[in-house]
């Protein structure tokens, strides 16, 4: 919404990683929009639901087309609409429970496809819009209200898991680093295919993780977050193997491959048929 | 008297040509004029297994599979054995004894079908030794059949002529076997030939055609009998520009991603039956909630659960109006003959343009395999409908009153968000009472838009007893209505396949009846109670089987009805 709207009651909590997510999604979206000379109207925001899908009603610029679904399809709803159309802009915004937890089953299937949509998943390692459960991310042994003798299993790892089942662009950011984030963001909305944009988005009131992942050098915490070095050669599939399987969080674009074509390329190029049939020439195959 | 009507089934084990044969057989005599209808039932697996198929051949419209067997021929022993009860007193059971042996009786043929073909040079002509001697019980000419057999054959292949030669040679030898025994049907009358051209399809296929006459942009669907004919049926012909088709991984995501074409502005649908209706509930109410327009087709087998997945059953009736929580009624339409499917397929899309919503097309799976002649429908001519899309300019109110309003497409003007959470005007969650009473009022009030749902009825104003199937039960429940009506039993007759909403005049016909008899293949009664909440005097006539109801079934029990009320000085 471009003005506050007095019947949407929704608010993210005071220091939510959402801020800066939102912050990075409208600066590369309007870049994107400008980029490519196309009308706002021609972007459509698919949100999962939790608190990072409150992100379709909570931008404040010009308004693209949006869709706030049901939990865990929004890839789903997403291949719909990019199939659909394809000349849209498709973007995902969900959390680690829609998207890792619910809806993990609709992850390969579209790195399969590699479908032409960008997803910025909001990582918190929470259930926080229903008040702090587990999520697939939480670490093992956290006590959380759904795991009130510690989490029994262990977290998923979602940089693995995007690899290996061909998400074609994988970046990982942090919410504070805003003008990086927003540079990823565009550039995974440029990539043609399957772009995955993960974020740690910390939860202030049930998974406070800003100071493991930044760090604090009063209190001899080593950061968990690292930047990728320069050198790291994003379309280098074994590089990307090495950076996901090290230890700690890594920051910036860690694979890449444009060499795949999109969903709706492999659609018109596997038919070549360039006319329907009509459907009286479809009947004269039945005529006794 | 010469013979109007003649059925004829073949039984015998997946794989042995039980269902080339009964649809080459209708497939001729559909040539020649007469009316066909097949009707199947095979065992869930890949090969082998008990299975059979039957023909019903007449000089009138075909209502139902048939009650008794004219002829059965068995191809095997397990066959014979299962399906003898099955023949007419004057049937004939036609058996190969290449296969097995049976005790000599006074109807019963056999012939070794295979050793026969062999003799023709071409193993394969078994169907067509049967056919042959057919022909010759009910004294139809072989020419028929030859016919049938060139056009066939004649493919453009070099192995034409020598298949379409030894077929022919196959027809005359299970003619002259079927001769030598001296057996007898009885002449069959010359077809009557219906007017205008004629098609020669199946349930799932008119839908397919149907939905695609009236526009169809987007099919995603998953693999689940009796509905993955239509989801091959897409693959094959839903393709070219502006078009997608494609096998999902699941309902699902079937339903999300048509929401999403939907949403995108695309004609969009999925086909499954009962298990893949189920996971699809959450996403019809998101489709209802944020008024985008969709078709889901449920051909119905036996349920609940996995259930039986190749047997026929009506009993998807309440979740189909019903299928997920909260306030909301879907649209439903449902075929009651292979004709009305194809009709069906147009109007189940033309319905969701109009009031922006999900419809769902419930067929059966007795329907949806068996093949009948329909007249060739204009595809060019059915009424193509589409949405009202908004034009104007942004800053548009997407969700406003109470009534529906143009619905803006992604890449034109005035964004908004379609929200499956409560929304207030431009599509924003809100949790505020005046807004759920609004949104909920709207979105029943656009089911008054589909206002013009058809009916047929006949002897309603005689009466104060109707008749009123729904669905695939209508075809015997006529034939039973008709038998009824010559014996003067006093019933009415009244159906409709929009069961939802239902048209308007039907409802104030049947209110005024003292008693509606509804046939229907179900436990619950499910249609009955329906039309009692609707204040109507209703009682459901059941069956649950996994098979369609007899003629004669429904005759007698009917006339119970009748008789018990006549007895109680309801009727006169």
């Amino acid at each position: 919404m471009t003005i506050k709207n007095p019947e949407y009651d929704f608010k993210w909590c005071p220091g939510c990683g959402d801020f800066g997510v939102r912050r990075a999604l409208e600066v590369a979206l309007d870049r994107h929009i400008v980029e490519n000379e196309q009308p706002v109207e021609n972007s459509v925001v698919v949100a999962g639901i939790g608190c990072s899908g409150n992100m379709v009603h909570m931008l404040e610029k010009e308004q693209p087309f949006g869709i706030h679904g049901i939990h865990g399809r929004s890839l789903p709803l997403a291949m719909g609409i990019k199939m659909g159309n394809p000349d849209l802009n498709v973007i995902i915004v969900a959390g680690d429970g829609d998207f890792l937890g619910i809806g993990a089953e609709h992850i390969g299937p579209q790195g399969m496809r590699n479908l032409d949509v960008t997803a910025v998943v909001m990582d918190n390692g929470v259930y926080g819009l229903t008040k702090g459960q587990s999520s697939p991310t939480t670490d093992l042994g956290v006590v959380t209200s759904s795991t009130p003798y510690g989490k029994m299993e262990e977290k998923l790892h979602p940089l693995r898991s995007y690899l290996t089942m061909g998400v074609s662009f994988i970046a990982s950011t942090i919410s504070t680093k805003v003008k990086d984030m927003t540079d990823i963001m565009y550039e995974a909305m440029n990539h043609p295919g399957f772009s995955i944009v993960h974020v740690q988005s910390p939860c202030t009131e049930y998974n406070n993780t800003f100071e493991a992942l930044k760090g604090n050098v009063k209190k001899g915490i080593q950061p968990l977050a690292y930047d990728i070095p320069e050198g790291h050669d994003s379309s280098d599939a074994e590089a990307a193997q090495e950076i996901v399987n090290a230890d700690g969080i890594p920051l910036g674009i860690i694979y890449r491959d444009t060499s795949r074509p999109t969903f709706d390329k492999r659609l018109s190029d596997t038919t070549g048929i360039k006319e329907m049939k009509s459907v009286e020439s479809l009947l004269d195959g039945f005529t006794i | 008297m010469k013979k109007k009507d003649f059925v004829v089934r073949f039984a015998g084990e997946g794989g042995q040509g039980v269902v080339t044969s009964a649809e080459g057989l209708a497939q001729a005599m559909a040539q020649s004029g007469y009316n066909v209808q097949t009707f199947s039932t095979f065992p869930s697996q890949i090969r082998g297994g008990p299975t059979w198929t039957q023909t019903r051949i007449s000089t009138s419209e075909v209502l139902s599979p048939g009650d008794e067997l004219d002829v059965l021929v068995a191809f095997n022993e397990y066959a014979y054995a299962n399906h003898k009860e099955e023949v007419a007193d004057d049937g004939v059971i036609v058996f190969n004894n290449g296969e097995f042996e049976i005790e000599e009786s006074e109807n019963v043929l056999g012939m070794d079908f295979d050793k026969l073909a062999k003799q023709t040079g071409n193993n394969r002509a078994a169907n067509f030794v049967v056919m042959g001697a057919l022909a010759r019980l009910v004294d139809l000419p072989l020419s028929v059949l030859e016919e049938f057999n060139r056009q066939r054959y004649t493919r453009g292949r070099p192995s034409d002529e020598q298949i379409i030669s030894s077929n022919n040679m196959a027809l005359s030898l299970g003619s002259e076997e079927a001769d030598k025994s001296g057996f007898s049907l009885g002449e069959l009358a010359d077809p009557i030939k219906p007017e205008g051209d004629q098609v020669l399809i199946n349930g799932n296929i008119a839908v397919s055609l149907g939905a695609t006459a009236a526009g169809l942009d987007v099919f995603v669907g998953y693999p689940i009998s009796p509905a993955t004919p239509i989801l091959l049926w897409m693959e094959q012909n839903l393709v070219g520009p502006g078009k997608f088709v494609y096998q999902s991984t699941s309902e699902i995501e079937s339903i999300t991603s048509i929401v999403g074409a939907g949403f995108a502005g695309k004609k969009a649908m999925t086909s499954t039956a009962g298990p893949g209706f189920s996971l699809m509930g959450e996403g019809l109410g998101l489709a209802w909630m944020a008024e985008i327009p969709l078709v889901v087709v449920d051909v119905q087998r036996g349920g609940p659960s996995t259930g039986l997945p190749t047997k026929t059953e009506q009993s998807d009736l309440m979740t189909a109006l019903y299928p997920g929580h909260g306030d909301m009624k879907l649209p439903v339409i449902a075929p009651g003959t292979v004709e009305e499917c194809f009709y069906a397929g147009v109007m189940a899309v033309n319905w969701a343009e109009r009031y922006q919503g999900p419809v769902v097309l419930l067929s059966e799976h007795a329907m949806s395999e068996r093949r009948q002649n329909i007249p060739r429908p204009d595809a060019n001519n059915v009424g193509v409908e589409i949405r009202k899309s908004y034009e104007g300019s942004n800053g548009y109110l997407r969700y406003d009153g109470f009534e529906l309003s143009p619905m803006p497409i992604p890449g034109g003007p005035g964004s908004y968000i379609a929200n499956g959470s409560e929304h207030d005007a431009m599509g924003d969650t809100t949790h505020l009472p005046s807004r759920h009473v609004q949104m909920t009022e709207r979105r029943f009030s656009k089911l008054n838009l589909l206002n013009d749902g058809t009916f047929e009825e006949d002897n309603n104003k005689n009466t104060n007893i109707a008749i009123v199937p729904w669905g695939g039960s209508k075809g015997p429940a006529l034939a039973a209505y008709n038998a009824l009506r010559e014996e003067n039993v006093d019933v009415g007759w009244c159906y409709t396949m929009y069961l939802h909403p239902m048209p308007e005049k039907m409802l104030e016909v049947l209110k005024s009846k003292e008693l509606v008899i509804v046939p229907e293949l179900n436990y619950m009664g499910q249609f009955s109670s329906v039309l009692r909440s609707e204040g109507i005097k209703a009682v459901s006539i059941t069956k649950y089987t996994g098979l369609p109801f007899k003629e004669s079934e429904l005759i007698e029990r009917i006339r119970k009805i009748v008789e018990s009320l006549v007895i109680k000085g309801v009727m006169a």
